[in-house]
């Protein structure tokens, strides 16, 4: 589904994404974890070519997005990004930030796409709010309404960068719920977060940056029970003891 | 009573009172032309300038910067005395609009540029993360959020090109200004001609400035 191959990202003389070769398959849930700074935003971001690999080819769905007259606005409607700062558009309501796009890009009928945004709203439990302003909902419902905003895109892939880490902690479990009964689904996830919970839920493959490169992949379990290396440990038993 | 502000200078004033009419016609319709002129221009050049094109950007900073630092009088001149020499003979009333329009243009272009930069940055990146082209989230996403910021100063703009068609004035331009004046150099009575033109400023400025600051109150934001 994505394939990041020989990927090298400097920002300026800083080198933040080194040697990176990752493949997630379709419908996999991958969890990306890793010290603040280690790159795992850009990391996500290139998925969709917000940020632009120095070095490296990405592929998503079959398309070369960094070849010279990749089509990345069309594989953009087909891969779903989830932001840290929900990013809502302010000057729409709620209904209408769930129909913008697949009215305007993808040209569904304006009915059709409330018809399918209620329903996501509804699934966010949310439906109540959609003539409501993002400003009047709290953290933890306008990153809900964020995630509906990219469910009704259709997406087959969804990328979260942090989505509960700006929110205060008695929100956190409400967006992580939706997150799960997400994850039950065939959509190819791919989720940066410090939530071990959420992880060993629903991860298939958990991976650590530090500095810029992938140090350790594997299983849940295998972070759980035997991560390999020191730095590793060092991280997991720093965010477990502080949750 | 006599002098510079005689009862029969006013009287006359008051019996001429349709060329007085005719040219303030005259400068709402530069002005609102103009104006129309300058927010395409500044829309334009202000979006320019907030992309990510290097050429595009230097673009917009060559037509800001060379109209921002030239006077208006040298732009008007240039069209109406210029233009002839290669060919162009533009009617005086598509040099008010023009002249004057091009000249906010470049100061409405930095009003929008500011505007646009006020929004947070990660509204453009969700729009992107949604397929919209940088022009299309531009006009559906970031321009009607930055409009918030920019319409207290744009307000001010146009208060200040109202006032800058008088410029006209001194190419035959047939408004408000002109057309005082050379009422008033036939017959001398420029007492009168003067406070009534002024007065008629007053009233086309005058509400659109009290709008303005009334916005800056309600947005904290300055124009
Ligand atoms: N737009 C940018 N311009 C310059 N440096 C950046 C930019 N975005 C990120 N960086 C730098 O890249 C490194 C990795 O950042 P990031 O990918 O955000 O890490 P993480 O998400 O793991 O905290 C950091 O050193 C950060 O300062
Ligand atoms: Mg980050």
């Amino acid at each position: 589904m994505i394939a990041l191959q020989g990927i090298q990202k400097y920002f300026g003389a800083n080198h933040v994404l080194k040697d990176i070769d990752l493949t997630v398959a379709p419908g996999e849930k991958l969890v990306v974890i890793g010290p603040s700074g280690s790159g795992k935003s850009t990391l996500i971001r290139s998925m969709n070519l917000l940020e632009m690999p120095s070095k490296g080819k990405i592929v998503v769905d079959g398309v070369d997005l960094t070849a010279p007259k990749a089509e990345v606005e069309k594989v953009r409607e087909s891969v779903a990004m989830v932001f840290q700062q929900f990013n809502l558009y302010p000057h729409k309501t709620v209904l209408e930030n769930l129909t913008l796009a697949p009215v305007l890009i993808k040209k569904v009928p304006k009915e059709a796409a409330e018809e399918s945004g209620l329903a996501f709203l509804d699934r966010v439990g949310l439906k109540n709010k959609a003539h409501a302003y993002p400003a009047q909902l709290s953290g933890g419902q306008q990153q809900r309404v964020a995630i509906a905003r990219a469910l009704n895109m259709k997406p087959r892939v969804m990328l979260f960068d942090e989505p509960t880490s700006a929110l205060d902690p008695e929100m956190i479990q409400e967006v992580l719920d939706v997150m799960v009964d997400l994850a039950k689904e065939g959509i190819t996830m791919v989720v940066v977060t410090h939530e071990m919970g959420f992880a060993r839920q629903v991860a298939d493959r958990v991976i650590f940056m530090d500095a810029g490169r992938i140090i350790e992949q594997g299983t849940p379990e295998h972070f759980f029970v035997n991560p390999e290396h020191e730095r590793t440990q060092l991280f997991l038993s720093k965010i477990l003891r502080s949750h | 009573m006599n002098g510079a502000f005689a009862d029969y200078k006013w009287a006359a004033l008051v019996s001429d009172w349709t060329v007085f009419g005719e040219g303030f016609a005259h400068t709402v319709l530069v002005s609102g032309l103009a104006l129309l002129l300058a927010l395409l221009l500044g829309g334009f050049f202000g979006v320019l300038s907030s992309g990510s094109s290097k050429l595009a950007k230097g673009l917009a900073r060559v037509y800001i910067e060379s109209i921002q630092n030239t006077p208006l009088v040298i732009q008007v001149f240039f069209l109406y005395h210029a233009l002839p020499h290669l060919g162009i003979m533009l009617p005086t009333f598509a040099v008010g609009v023009l002249g004057v329009g091009v000249y906010h243009g470049a100061y409405v272009s930095e009003v929008v540029r500011a505007g646009i930069q006020a929004v947070p940055r990660g509204q453009l990146e969700a729009a992107y993360s949604q397929g919209f082209s940088f022009w299309r989230a531009m006009r559906h996403i970031i321009l009607p959020q930055a409009k918030r910021m920019a319409f207290p100063p744009l307000t001010n703009q146009a208060v200040s090109l109202i006032k800058n068609t008088s410029v006209l004035a001194m190419v035959a331009g047939g408004e408000l200004m002109y057309q005082a004046d050379s009422w008033s150099s036939s017959n001398l009575y420029y007492g009168p001609a003067y406070v009534a033109t002024g007065i008629l400023y007053i009233a086309l400025c005058l509400p659109l400035a009290t709008y303005a600051r009334r916005l800056e109150e309600q947005t904290g934001v300055k124009g």
